[in-house]
Order: structure tokens, then sequence, then C-alpha cells
């Protein structure tokens, strides 16, 4: 066994609905998993600290900040990042809303901004509340004020914010209403 | 024309930015990538006594070890365009916290931390400087990009004889530009050359300075920039860690990727140095300004002479017959500062827009009208006209639109339930710096086109704008036209800064595309409908058909000057500021600004463009605050959980118009820039309506609870 066998584990993620066997030491976040193993690199490193939610991505519908999490902790479960979001070559809703909406400028925040939305959206199906929901177990409204609320962890220093409030409205507006 | 300028086309490059599939630097796929990660020092001034690096050497995984001990020596650089001509791992000096001391090599990116953490330094410290506010009295002058003073008219006789007199002083803190996307670099050598792919604002500037840094020539080297995940300055110099890279590169003979983490951000390139500004204000009973002074001090660094100009709106904005600006730095312990969006104006309009509003206080003046008052028809400093100014309509458009009329200009007189509401308003002014630029515009079989041009994309919106100029002129759908950009193999190009790229390289695309439509015209011997492009080239058996444009602005390039005209854009911004009459914190509620800054190619980019700039003005006025330690002469906090920046949260109904202007003079395009005026004013609105709310008026920058209790 060589120096860097000893050192490295296999770890097999499931992203995006494909397997995928990595080598990998322990000690590599599940961040670094996708973009430097897996060479899924539309996941972004923003701060490495677990503070500006660039890495966003979701585990079995979950949103999680993946440079806070250990690659080793993810087998088994669905990781989807935003390369798994389109279907056929179809845009997410919210992907083409972003589009519309200019949800952002620099795109570097976006990846990060739109799994979290997805993420977002499920916990308020969910009815989950937030700290500006007017109800603890009620029927909560889906305003912009709650979504500037629920992505705030999802930091834009373009300040695309006005767009990317807009985007997250409009793209699941239609699901709320239904 | 096809009248594709002006139209609110989504982004081109929408789709890869929503997908993941844009590739920003580090994203860049190489086979044989090594990584690197530096140790830094942790004492602001001293010498490197003692460095083990024992067991870095021999942990698993390390290919090298780079410390001042067995770095090669590189060439003198100088700033500009180097940030700074300082270069770590060249002797045992530490003149700033954060200095790399060493850098380490390894296969993988883990390995590499590791083991620089294992890194072991001794220092001999050394006395320190860090807080320029308690060393005014060691300010120096020195030349920047602009001349340190200027004086118009005689200050003193002006202002003694004056019935209304105002000074006062003002602060804005340092602050840093945290772009989401950190600092990252990948180097490798091919035959004895040097690829780089670089998170730079300017491809062909960090060529120079890179290559100078290693006695190469330019040709030598490559430089790559596809996508930037924001930079707002902080990529524009070239700063030690890109060299270093290359340099680490060529030591371990194989392609070397060095991304710097979120706390050396902090001290790896420059930030936005505080101001102290002192303003002296005279003028008449009817609000005619009579003389006017403006003076800054600013930190600057020990190795170098970048200026933050906390005074420079003064010589431009207002008329006034006595007029003084002076600027000078202390130096300090601490890297060189650099610009910010948005810089001299965006600093030095905060002092004078807040003056200005006290002077309307004490005057019993409306704002606005006091600003009409002493409204400039041409520079008061350099004498000229404006190329063109709409100021006046972006105030009255401004003032109608916020409903400035129902204004109760008495502090503390607004309110709704336990807000207290404050309307505040301030001007807006960023100098129209050009730039030449060169580009290619080419007709490919099948009738789409390429641009090509060196410039960057870093979220202002190039891959979509270009086509549209380039759309406009050939009659083509811009959906059939692309970009490509960010290498130094293509057609030369400047730095994305200064806002000045829509100007520069738009208006190369302008000639180019021009030039092709010309020579297409002759080919068909007349005119030729866009969808014969095609079959022309077919019939003359031609691949392709190309057309190089280049502009190049009258006047000294890199300023807003040419021998007629001075060139600014201009802007008028209205805020709504509620605070809580019990807890007292200040949040920004609406925000309206109308801008006067030429011709506007995209209204959707360009709406984002002013919008991401009041937020920076937002987190200007209420937020952005980076921390002095002062016993260890470092920074508290290097992270995004403690240095705020503007959440979604913070962000309000922002709404930005332009009012209708095509500026020829500035360039053949009308255009103007943008990228830093929207940024401009905000801040002096809020702390002016945070006034207006509270009766407390806050002179230093951010303006936190505690200042208003
Ligand atoms: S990179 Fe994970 S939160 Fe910033
Ligand atoms: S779009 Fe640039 S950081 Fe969000």
């Amino acid at each position: 066994m060589n120096e860097n066998e000893r050192q490295t584990i296999s770890v097999n993620l499931k992203i995006n609905s494909v397997n995928h066997a990595l080598q990998i030491e322990p000690r590599v976040s599940l961040l670094d998993a996708l973009r430097e193993f897996a060479g899924l690199t539309g996941t972004k490193k923003g701060c490495n600290q677990g503070a500006c939610g660039a890495c966003t991505v979701l585990v079995d519908g979950t949103r999680i900040n993946s440079c806070f999490a250990l690659a080793v902790q993810y087998e088994g479960r669905d990781i989807t990042t935003i390369e798994g979001l389109a279907e056929d070559g179809e845009l997410h809703a919210l992907q083409s809303a972003f589009i519309e909406h200019d949800g952002f400028q620099c795109g570097y925040c976006t990846p990060g901004q739109i799994c979290s939305a997805v993420g977002m959206f499920k916990e308020f199906q969910r009815g989950l509340p937030s700290a500006v929901s007017e109800t603890m177990t009620g029927e909560i409204e889906f305003s912009d004020e709650e979504i500037k609320e629920r992505m705030s962890g999802n930091l834009c220093r373009c300040g695309a914010y006005v767009g990317i409030t807009e985007a997250i409205h409009e793209a699941f507006d239609a699901e709320v209403k239904r | 024309m096809s009248n594709e300028i002006g139209k609110p086309l989504s982004r081109l490059d929408g789709r890869p930015k929503v997908t993941g599939a844009a590739r920003y630097t580090a994203d860049t796929p190489i086979e044989g990538l090594t990584y690197a990660v530096f140790a830094t020092s942790t004492i602001p001034h001293g010498r490197v006594t003692k460095l083990d690096v024992s067991k870095a050497e021999v942990a698993p995984g390390v290919l090298k070890v780079l410390t001042h001990l067995n770095t090669p020596k590189l060439k003198p650089i100088q700033h500009p365009p180097a940030g700074q001509s300082l270069m770590p791992l060249q002797d045992d000096r530490i003149l700033y916290e954060g200095q790399p001391v060493a850098l380490v090599v390894a296969d993988t990116w883990e390995r590499a931390r590791h083991a620089a953490d294992l890194v072991r330094v001794e220092y001999a410290r050394a006395p320190f400087l860090m807080d320029f506010t308690e060393h005014l009295d060691k300010a120096v002058t020195v030349k920047g990009f602009f001349e340190p003073d200027s004086k118009t008219g005689d200050f003193d006789r002006a202002f003694n004889s004056a019935p209304v007199k105002l000074k006062q002083n003002y602060h804005l803190a340092d602050r840093h530009h945290n772009a989401m996307e950190p600092h990252a670099t990948i180097a490798a050598w091919r035959r004895g050359k040097l690829d780089m792919y670089d998170t730079v604002q300017g491809v062909f500037v960090a060529r120079t300075v890179i290559a100078q840094a290693l006695g190469r020539k330019p040709a030598d080297v490559r430089v790559r920039s596809k996508y930037l995940g924001g930079g707002y300055g902080c990529k524009g110099f070239v700063w030690p860690h890109q060299i270093l890279a290359a340099v680490a590169a060529r030591e371990v003979r194989r392609p070397v990727k060095l991304v710097l983490t979120r706390a050396q951000d902090y001290t790896s390139h420059g930030y936005q140095a505080a101001t102290e500004q002192t303003v002296t204000l005279a003028a008449g009973r009817d609000g005619q300004l009579v003389a006017l002074r403006h003076e800054s001090v600013a930190p600057g660094s020990m190795s170098d002479d970048y200026v933050e100009y906390g005074a420079i709106a003064s010589r431009t904005m207002y008329a006034c017959p006595a007029l003084e600006t002076r600027h000078r730095i202390v130096r300090v312990n601490r890297g060189p500062g650099t610009p910010m969006r948005a810089p001299q104006e965006g600093p030095s309009m905060f002092g004078l827009e807040c003056a200005m509003d006290e002077l309307a206080v004490v005057l019993k003046m409306d704002p606005v009208e006091l600003r009409l008052k002493n409204y400039a028809e041409r520079d008061p400093t350099k004498g000229k006209p404006f190329s063109s100014k709409k100021l006046r309509e972006c105030y009255s458009e401004g003032a109608q639109r916020f409903g400035w009329e129902r204004r109760n200009p008495k502090p503390g007189s607004m309110r709704e339930g336990h807000d207290l509401i404050g309307w505040g308003m301030a001007s807006a002014l960023m100098e129209t710096y050009r730039f030449p630029a060169t580009a290619r515009v080419t007709l490919e079989r099948g009738g789409t086109v390429l641009i090509e041009s060196g410039t960057q994309e870093i979220g202002t919106g190039v891959y979509t704008i270009m086509p549209q100029i380039a759309a406009d002129v050939l009659g083509v759908a811009p959906e059939r036209v692309r970009l490509v950009l960010g290498d130094t193999t293509l057609p030369g190009a400047g730095m994305t800064a200064g806002s000045s790229t829509t100007m520069g390289v738009g208006s190369a695309v302008h000639d180019a595309a021009t030039k092709l439509k010309q020579k297409l015209t002759e080919m068909a011997g007349g005119p030729i409908a866009p969808d014969a492009y095609a079959d022309l080239l077919k019939r003359r058996r031609l691949e392709k058909l190309s057309a190089e444009g280049l502009w190049k602005p009258d006047g000294e390039a890199g300023t807003g000057e040419s021998k007629e005209w001075t060139m600014y854009t201009f802007g008028a911004v209205f805020v709504e500021v509620r605070v809580d009459e019990s807890l007292r914190v200040p949040r920004l509620a609406r925000c309206v600004g109308v801008y006067s800054a030429g011709r506007i190619i995209n209204p959707k980019t360009a709406r984002s463009q002013m919008t991401g700039g009041m937020i920076w003005g937002l987190g200007q006025a209420l937020l952005e605050h980076t921390e002095l330690e002062l016993n260890y002469g470092r920074y508290v906090a290097k992270d995004l959980a403690n240095y705020l920046v503007p959440v979604n949260a913070d962000v309000p109904d922002l709404e930005a118009y332009f009012v209708d202007e095509v500026d020829e003079h500035a360039s053949p395009i009308g255009a103007k820039g943008i990228g830093e005026l929207g940024a401009v004013g905000v801040s002096a609105a809020i702390a002016n309506a945070v006034y207006h709310a509270t009766g407390v008026r806050v002179r230093d920058l951010p303006i936190t609870v505690e200042k208003l209790l």
C-alpha cells in the first residue's frame, strides 16, 4: 500500500442521480469532493466557512452548505447540484426566471442562490415558519418579505437581490396558488 | 441600424450562469494540477528570524515549500499597475499582518493547507502604526493618480466675508471588497511559456506585470479570464500572489492552483481606505456657495503611494468661485488601499453631500433647491463645459417619483407606528474615465457573428451588450452574435475598471462592425440585406470575413477630459429610512435614483448595475466596517460572518431610472459608464435621512445603532 492509499478511503456519492466512486481523504469537504474530485464545478466556494451560501446544494431535497459538510457523511444520500436541476436540457422554472428577471450579475453566487431557493420553497411548503412569519402554525403567505428573510443566508455581493427576489416570487407563485 | 441598442435583452450568458456551466478561474480543468496554500505573517511589522519548514516539507503529498530563503529573486515591479511594489518571499521584512511567509505546494488542497499550518515562524517584532486617525500629524503629501491639491479663487477672502459658515468632520470606515469569488490563479508552464487562468479585471495588465516580475517578454505569458465572480476593483491591479503562483508552478514543474482563503482575501489585495474628511463651506443667505474647502486624510501603506481621494468630488460638483481640495495619507502597517466600487467620488460625495444637507438645515432651505442654486454649468476647477449633464432633470424627476414635496422638513416630524421616518437626498457624481480598446468582428459561414476582444466579464453584462452593439450595426439578431473575451491572444483591451468598458470596448466593437459592414457593402456592390450575408460569403468562397476596430479617446487616456470637454455622469438619489423609536435600528425603506449617464445600451442589465450600486451604498452607510485590532496590529475579523455585507433582507424597494441622453462627445456610441455611479451619493442620502428621522447627525460611517442612542 502506498502512502496515498493509506491516507484515503473510497466514498460513493450519488450526485444528480449518477454514482461517483471517489478515493479521497476523510477530511475532504462535500464541496471540495464535488469540485476537485467529481469534476462538478458548478457549486462555488465563497468563504469555506458556512457564511455565504455560495456552496449550497440539496441533500434529499434539503439545502445545506456543502463547505460545512464532510463528503463521507453523505454516502447513500441523494445530492443535487446546480448541474442537476435542468431536466433533459430543459431549464428548471427558477433557472428561467433568474434569466428573465436578471437575478444575477457576475453569476458566482447564482448556483447557490438557485439551489437554496429550491430548498427554501420546500421548507415553505412544509409550513416551516421564518423569523418574519406572522404565525408559527397557520398559513404563511408567500410574500417578498418571506423570500428575502429565507434567502438571507445567500450573499450576493453584486447586489442582484432585486432580481433574485422577483425571480423566486414568479417561479414559485404559480405553485403556491395551486 | 436595427435598434438593438436600448432593448432590455436578457443576458446571453444567462444559461451558463444558471446551470453551473460558466467556468470561473478556479473551475478550469487542468491535467496534473497541484495546489498551493500560503502561510502568512502574524505580526504587522518586523523581521522573520527563524523559519522551520522541516515538518511541512515531509508532510504527505508536499512537493515544495517556498520561503524567502529559497524563492528565486524576482524583478522589481511598480504600482501601478501592480497593486503594490512590495513582493513577499523575497526577503525577511514584514510590513503588514497577513503578508505571505511561505507557500506550500502539494498534490491536494487539503494536504497543502495542512502543511502550511506546520510551518513554524519566529519574528523580531518592530513598533507599528495601525490607526491613521491617531497619527494625523504624520500625514504626508504623495502623488497618486491625481494631483493631491487643487485651488481656484481666494478661499480666505471669500470665507471671511460670507454671512453663513459651516465646518464639519466626516469619517468613513475601512471596507473590503469581499467579492464572492476569492482570488484564484492557475499557472502552468509549457515549453518555457507561462499559461495562466487568473481572476483579473485586466488580462493585458496582468500579463505586463507578471512578465516583468519574471523577467520575461509579454509574449511568453498568456493570461485568461473568462468569467469573474465579482471584483469591484480588487482584481484590477496585479497582486503578489498571482506572481508567486507562477513561480511555484515553475519550481514544481506542474500546474499550480492557488485560491486565497476568505481571510487571506483581506490582506492579499487592497481595500477601500477610510477617509477623515473636513468640509468647510461658506454661503450667502440665499444659499449661493462662495467658498468651499474639502480636505481628506486616508491611511496609506509603507511600500506604495495609493491615495483614496476623499475630497475629489468637490472639484467638480458645485459652482463655487473659491474652491480648494487637499489629499494626504498617513502610512500605516497595512497593505495598500485600492479602488473599490465606488472609489474617489464615492467617499468624497459623502462628506460633501452631508455638508450640503447641513447647510440646507442652517439656511432653512430645501436640500434640492440648495443644490439647484449651486448647479455647475461648467466644471468649476477645469473651467470646461460638461460633455453632457442632465442633472436638473434627475433632481426633478427623482423628487417627483419619490414624492419629495410631501416632506415635512422638521426632524422627527414624520412617523408611522413605532417608526420614525426620514427622507433624505444627495447627488451622485462620477468621472467618465476613458481608455482605448480594440476589437475584431467576424462574419462566419452560416451568417453568425463573432466578436473578439481581450476585455473581461465581471457581471456588468458585456457578453450581452457587445453583441447588441454589433447586431445594431449589422442588422442581425443579437442571439446570432457571440463574444469571446478575456485572453491575451485576442485584440487588446484595458481593465474592467472605472466604469469604462461599455464606452471603450463598445466603441471599438462599433467601429469593427461598421468596417465589416462597409466591406460587405463593397463586396456586394451596394447595400446588402443581413439575411444575404451568408450567401455573399458562399458566392465569394470565403470561410469568413473580419474587420478590426479601434477606439481611442481624444484627450488623455484614463481621464474624463478632452480638449473641449470634461466628462462626468450624474444622479439624484432620494431615500426613506425608518428608525424604530425605541430600538433605534436604522433601516433603508426605499430608494429612488435618477441618473444622467449617457446612452443606455441595455436597460435590463443597466437597472441591475444601478440597484446593485445602491446596495453598495447601503452597505457603506449602515453595515460595512473592517475593524482594526490595535494591540496586535491586524483586522479583528477576516470573514463574512463578522464583516457585514448587505443580505437580501436588508434590501428594500430600489428604483433606478435614466434620463434620455446620448453623449457623443464621450464616445461614438453615446454611452458613458454606470458601474460605479449607483454606489455614489446613497450613503449621504441615508445619513441625511437618518438626521431627518431622528434629529441626530451622524458624521461617522457606518451608522450603527449605538450612534443613535
Ligand atoms: S462557501 Fe460554503 S457557505 Fe460560503
Ligand atoms: S451575482 Fe455576483 S455575487 Fe451574486
